[in-house]
């Protein structure tokens, strides 16, 4: 939890100063007449943001806050918590080129057989109703096109039908 | 004498049998619809609108009445069953909401929020109905330094939000702030903060990004991560008795919401303010004022009254302004001003005085969708709880479909589901060290309209910082919110002191 | 219902069959297969968007367009996204853009690497005019009134406007070269939260639109003092225009449509047929009228050289502001 703690307050420092070097693109000073400048306000905020996880950082020199508790208390989870975080991450990247519809549907899938341990059944009726449920909301009521990739054919039909 | 008339003449129209159907309808769509992660009545309005040139007038109003109370009823549903909020004026329900849902009270959770949102919705409308025309002025008064004096209370009401550790609590307000100066500055016309110069970034960072990031994807790795050990959600039942139970404790809240539906009114009433800040003050009052401020955040059934008031009655307040000043307050208001104008209507000062039918027909409209809508959600209660008890994977895949397809929804960019996916990641592990993120979701809502009035004012006064104060309004707000930050902090110390455990976030 | 149902899917069927088979569609036979994008150069509630949502409504109500058109709000940037956003949608027919003058100002102002040039013309459907107003309260009555007012109040005479570099602050510069005289520049953002200033007395005075102060001025709390229109407008017979008064400052605010880079030439067809359909429509005519708009449509050639005479006229007014980006 240490380890964690002070490695934290070092990327938030590291957050701050990138966004303060940011920041100075536009004035950050107190303009004569018109009070303060446009990058006044990221600025002095991501100082003051660098200056408390400094401090966090020192303190934990100083007071070992937290010690003998560990950052991850079950060890065992942190491939499932990684492999979710993954599917997510690969699922988003996958949406321009197959489109939402694929690309969620085989996230559910995925998910639903290597984390859930759930069987053929529900996953076929889940994975096929979501993306049914999905374009009669979406699309068809509200009127919210969702991107399509290379599916985008396939609609056509569809859009004719329920438009 | 003569509102009384005017209001009965609305009140024979929207009472047709079918515009009774058109109002359930309206009301179940928008509770649906205010139910999704990531849309709320804004997303029913727009549908709606062009419909509105085909149907007669007095049920286009009724309809779109329906929609806007509707979802403003839904957006708590999502608050409490997912803990994530479903527009920024739910923020506040999630704080109290969701561990009730976890502790298996999410029934309890949900009678609260419809009554509490009935309970705001009926004296919004009420104020509404005797004091729209002298309020008007009222609105008018407020310019740039009574906005930031505005805001600036609603962000001390929220000092005794964060969690034990001040240092963490400071640096995740500042993250919010800084993530909310993302984009285009007003007063310069120049963007800043767009990294690398990424399109994406021009708009700005939305609170519905980092809320859905940090509450809907975080919070499914926390559980994944936590529940392996011990499963934290308890099954939700919902039983008679505790139907019963829970009228008892609305009971007890009636000073919370009568409160809650008055400052939800005026601050909603301002046209920069609008529900999401009426909604947190509500709740950051609710609990400086508790006897016990410790059990909120922790399940306080207070918790989630206290904000859904106020946001119900700010809602109805925001038509104020779009009405006699033709100033949107919120992006829906924003659509049903675009809808006045195609229906040939001036909204300004002179629109009570030469279209009194549309107006009391409008509030008429209003009476009616807010008992149709307290009726058909609290009959809906036993299905959503009913949802809740799909088991965990299946639950925690719907929630991430719903933040990715809800999260790319109101603003149809990718890049939106990018940062939620990052928002989630960082949420996750900021959380398991024990940073609170309330403040930084507060931050993110309240930073904008702060920094903006805060220098318009300036521009105004000549930089002269002595203007927040000269103006008796905002040197009011200026003197409250001294007040709000002093009081806790008092608190604060006099529990250090007594050695009692300092209360969590 | 049943029947029209299969009957529109089946036509929908054989023209995207068509389509894939790559028979040359006629100007007369090609029509939107999927629903249209139109993309807001603003954010929800502006001038702009309400304008781009009229649209939409008329266009949905007369049936004017086989597929929706589905409004999508890319304000960012005061609408460099939306400008980047049409720049990669090259070649494609489903997506139109609503403009205003940032379509000028923003890609001058800053390299967003977006040549105007480049988008296909499709139609302009109106001008809006420009006001000098001045709250009701005030003593100020004509031009030379306020000329003398800001003056006597040194630079701390209060024009409100929307943000910097927009068309608001645009005029304000034109007037502060023209008479020589200095404002204290207060961006709000949007024109009814400016309009609102103005009454409220937060502000001395604005420059806008007729439609943003109709409510204010109809109940007697907001007074014009000149309008920034070629003629007189008809909504406002009594105001002159800066011209009339000796002073070349004219200004309007164009609203057109465009499409992307290469847009096929039917589809653009289509569209600029779809809005001269809806420009002859009671429902915008009467809505022009009401809000002082010049609803004169202008298409094709005459269009382009439209934007790009604006563009020209713009890169001057910022050049005088030192604005100019690189």
């Amino acid at each position: 939890m240490l380890a964690a703690d002070r490695i934290i307050a070092l990327a938030l420092m590291g957050l701050s100063i990138y966004f303060m070097w940011h920041a100075t693109v536009l004035p950050i000073g107190w303009e004569e007449g018109a009070g303060p400048g446009g990058g006044a306000f990221p600025f002095w905020l991501s100082a003051a943001m660098l200056a408390a996880s400094a401090i966090i950082l020192i303190r934990s020199f100083i007071s070992h806050p937290h010690e003998g508790e560990r950052f991850f208390p079950d060890a065992d989870a942190i491939p499932q918590v990684a492999g979710v975080a993954g599917l997510l991450i690969a699922t988003i990247a996958a949406i321009p080129f197959v489109g939402a519809y694929v690309a969620l549907m085989a996230f559910m899938a995925i998910y639903l057989r290597v984390f859930g341990r759930h069987g053929w059944t529900l996953i076929a009726i889940l994975t096929l109703a979501t993306p049914v449920f999905l374009f009669f909301f979406f699309e068809v009521t509200l009127k919210i096109l969702l991107p399509k990739g290379l599916t985008e054919p396939l609609f056509i039909p569809l859009y004719a039908a329920f438009f | 004498m003569e509102i009384l008339s005017l209001l009965a003449d609305g009140f024979a129209t929207s009472l047709t049998p079918i515009n009774i159907m058109v109002v359930v309808i309206g009301v179940t769509a928008g509770l649906f619809i205010g139910a999704m992660p990531g849309l709320g009545s804004v997303n029913g309005v727009a549908i709606v609108l062009p419909l509105t040139f085909i149907v007669p007038p007095s049920s286009a109003i009724i309809l779109l009445a329906a929609i806007y109370y509707g979802a403003m009823y839904g957006g708590a549903i999502s608050s409490i069953l997912l803990g994530i909020p479903g527009a920024s004026t739910a923020v506040a329900t999630t704080f109290d909401g969701r561990p009730m849902a976890q502790q298996g009270k999410a029934g309890l959770a949900l009678i609260a929020a419809a009554v509490a949102s009935f309970v705001g919705g009926t004296i919004s409308v009420i104020l509404f109905t005797l004091f729209a025309v002298p309020l008007a002025d009222l609105a008018l008064a407020f310019g740039p330094a009574e906005e930031f004096a505005l805001v600036l209370m609603a962000f001390t009401t929220f000092v005794g939000l964060g969690g034990d550790d001040v240092m963490k609590t400071i640096v995740m307000i500042c993250l919010g702030l800084v993530l909310s100066t993302v984009g285009l500055d007003l007063i310069s016309g120049q963007p800043r903060l767009i990294f690398g110069d990424l399109p994406g970034f021009y708009s700005g960072i939305s609170f519905l990004v980092l809320a859905i990031g940090v509450y809907g994807v975080g919070e499914v790795l926390y559980t994944i991560e936590t529940s392996r050990t011990a499963p934290s959600v308890t099954a939700a039942k919902l039983t008679m008795r505790a139907l019963g139970e829970g009228i008892r404790e609305m009971n007890k809240l009636w000073k919370t919401m009568s409160f809650g539906s008055f400052l939800g009114f005026f601050v909603g009433m301002l046209p920069a303010a609008g529900a999401t800040p009426a909604a947190l003050m509500s709740y950051g009052l609710a609990k400086t004022f508790s006897k016990k401020p410790e059990t909120f955040g922790r399940g306080n059934i207070e918790g989630v009254a206290a904000p859904e008031t106020a946001n119900n009655a700010a809602s109805t307040g925001s038509l104020l302004p779009m009405l006699t000043l033709g100033i949107p307050g919120s992006p829906t208001t924003a659509l049903l001003l675009g809808g006045m104008v195609m229906w040939g209507l001036v909204p300004g000062p002179m629109l009570f005085i030469e279209e009194p039918d549309f107006v009391w027909g409008l509030i008429s409209s209003l009476y009616t969708a807010n008992v149709a809508a307290v009726v058909i959600n609290i009959a809906l209660i036993p299905l959503f709880v009913w949802a809740l008890r799909m088991p965990f994977s299946v639950l925690c895949t719907v929630v991430l479909v719903l933040c990715i397809v809800g999260g790319y929804a109101p603003s149809q960019k990718l890049h939106d589901v990018w940062l939620i996916a990052g928002f989630g990641i960082a949420g996750y592990v900021l959380r398991k060290a024990d940073y609170p993120l309330a403040p930084l979701v507060l931050a993110i809502v309240l930073g904008p309209l702060m920094e903006k009035s805060f220098r318009q004012a300036l521009i105004s006064s000549q930089g002269d910082m002595m203007t927040f104060v000269e103006r008796p309004l905002s040197a009011t707000f200026v003197g409250l919110s001294v007040l709000f930050f002093v009081l806790p902090v008092i608190k604060l110390v006099r529990q250090r002191k007594s050695k009692s455990p300092a209360p969590a976030e | 219902m049943i029947n029209t149902f299969t009957r529109r899917g089946a036509m929908a069927l054989m023209a995207s069959a068509a389509l894939v088979l790559g028979a040359p569609a006629s100007a007369e036979s090609w029509k939107p297969n999927k629903p249209v994008e139109m993309v807001i150069m603003a954010g929800a509630g502006g001038g702009a968007d309400l304008l781009a949502r009229l649209f939409q409504s008329i266009i949905q109500k007369n049936d004017f367009s086989p597929m929706p058109v589905l409004p999508v709000n890319k304000g960012g940037g005061s609408g460099a996204e939306a400008l980047r956003y049409l720049k990669d949608k090259e070649g494609d027919a489903h997506i139109i853009m609503a403009t205003l003058n940032s379509y000028y100002t923003t890609p001058l102002r800053t390299n967003i690497g977006v040549d105007i040039e480049e988008f296909t013309p499709l139609a302009r459907m109106a001008n809006d005019n420009f006001i000098l107003w001045v709250s009701a309260e005030s003593d100020i009555q004509n031009l030379d009134d306020f000329v003398a007012a800001v003056k006597e109040a040194g630079d701390s005479f209060k024009m409100g406007g929307t943000g910097t570099g927009q068309e608001d602050s645009l005029v304000t510069a034109m007037l502060e070269n023209e008479f020589g005289i200095k404002f204290t520049y207060v961006p709000f953002e949007g024109g009814g939260t400016v309009a609102k200033n103005l009454v409220g007395n937060h502000i001395d005075s604005t420059v806008n639109n007729p439609a943003e102060q109709m409510g204010f001025y109809k109940a007697g709390k907001s007074r014009p003092i000149a309008t920034f229109s070629e003629e007189r407008l008809e909504a406002f017979p009594d105001v002159p225009t800066m011209r009339e008064l000796g002073h070349d400052v004219v200004y309007t605010m164009q609203r057109s449509f465009v499409g992307p880079k290469d847009m096929p030439a039917e589809a653009a067809a289509f569209y600029t047929e779809m809005f001269e359909k809806l420009s002859q429509t009671e429902e915008w005519q009467t809505y022009a009228a009401d809000e002082a708009l010049d609803a004169t449509f202008l298409s094709g050639d005459a269009l382009q050289e439209f934007l790009l005479n604006g563009r020209e006229v713009h890169r001057e007014i910022l050049a005088g502001m030192g604005e100019l980006g690189s």
